[in-house]
């Protein structure tokens, strides 16, 4: 699936500037606001859901290849955090959504979760 | 009395997250230079640098605690202060049994330093410091408590593994006297924010991660030394 297609379907604000969005494609995804939740059990390749803004949450998408973030409720990161993420081509996206309701249009959408975690237990 | 003017959240080149010059002598020159003599050395849920920094700073006249910046399962930081090296190692151990076992990625996180006092290194930490100790908060404080050491919630304002945005408000059964506040925090919009935080004695650091971060903010008098007259001094503090 093509994140500009997730984009224009789940109305999200694009943040971010560096991210040719229509070369991305994103098949899994995975939702939680803990940082080592997500290290530990996040697919590489997926779209994160979360309502963290901070500067962390770039630093986790780098480790883990995550091409793009929707941070819900509405949260907005600051200006470094932006920018880090125009650095490392990591989209961020916004929406006043809750988490929920976000990741239930992602999966009506075909988006899925991971194997990872089946993996893990 | 000892006039004290100090930071107690100072970071080494062993956090993944500092300047690459936190080495034991520039530190120690940088506290000095903003006229502080008391610091504590807390990087991220490690100990391996403390002793270096203390040694130069005995040598210069700057007092230099022995401590650790622990994250906790909630994914809090937490200061965590002591008089020696010894407490610290027992907290050491606890953290190297309950550490996520994974390896630090230096492209993304950063290197994670361990040097002598010179500033040599003597070798990289491969464990990923960033990562929660497997302990809940209550559970470390009362650890940290225990062994006579002080047990200080970090930049509890602050969105990035700060307590109040994560937990919301201060447990009441997290048996601690200080909060530290970020370094631009606003007392007064905390505390209307927060009011419980009324309860505690809200401390600011510098939260040292580059040499040009020290702050200095806190000024007390204390009896000695030991790590009891410094809390002491500390509460004296409107």
């Amino acid at each position: 699936m093509i994140l500009q297609d997730v984009i224009e379907h789940l109305q999200l604000r694009v943040l971010t500037s560096s991210t040719n969005l229509s070369h991305v494609h994103v098949y899994q995804g995975y939702v939680s606001d803990m940082l080592s939740c997500v290290v530990a059990g996040a697919p590489n390749g997926c779209v994160w859901v979360t309502l963290l803004a901070h500067s962390n949450i770039v630093a986790v998408a780098t480790l883990l290849e995550i091409p793009a973030i929707i941070i819900t409720e509405g949260a907005q990161p600051d200006e470094a955090t932006l920018e880090r993420a125009n650095e490392k081509e990591i989209a961020l996206l916004s929406t006043p959504s809750p988490s929920f309701e976000v990741v239930g249009r992602l999966w009506h959408m075909g988006i899925r979760a991971n194997d990872r975690i089946s993996d893990l237990i | 009395m000892i006039r004290f003017r100090a930071d107690l959240h100072v970071h080494t080149v062993l956090s993944p997250c500092a300047g690459r010059d936190m080495l034991p002598e520039q530190i120690v020159k940088a506290a000095l230079f903003h006229e502080i003599n008391l610091i504590a050395i807390t990087d991220h849920n490690a100990s391996q640098n403390a002793a270096a920094v203390i040694s130069v700073a005995e040598e210069q006249g700057l007092l230099a605690l022995p401590g650790m910046e622990l994250q906790t399962i909630e994914e809090i930081h937490s200061l965590c202060l002591f008089d020696s090296l010894e407490q610290l190692q027992t907290l050491q151990e606890l953290v190297d049994r309950l550490l996520p076992n994974r390896t630090n990625n230096e492209a993304v996180f950063g290197p994670q330093v361990i040097v002598d006092r010179h500033g040599e290194v003597l070798a990289h930490e491969e464990r990923m410091l960033l990562a929660p100790v497997q302990i809940s908060i209550q559970e470390a404080c009362s650890f940290v408590s225990n062994l006579g050491g002080l047990f200080i919630p970090a930049h509890v304002n602050r969105e990035a593994f700060g307590l109040l945005p994560r937990l919301g408000s201060v447990p009441p059964d997290l048996k601690v006297e200080f909060l530290e506040i970020t370094r631009t925090a606003h007392k007064d919009t905390l505390l209307q924010k927060y009011p419980q935080l009324a309860e505690y004695r809200l401390l600011r650091n510098g939260d040292v991660h580059y040499p040009e971060d020290f702050l200095g903010a806190l000024e007390f008098s204390a009896q000695n030394s030991s790590l009891a007259a410094i809390r002491d001094g500390l509460i004296s503090i409107l």
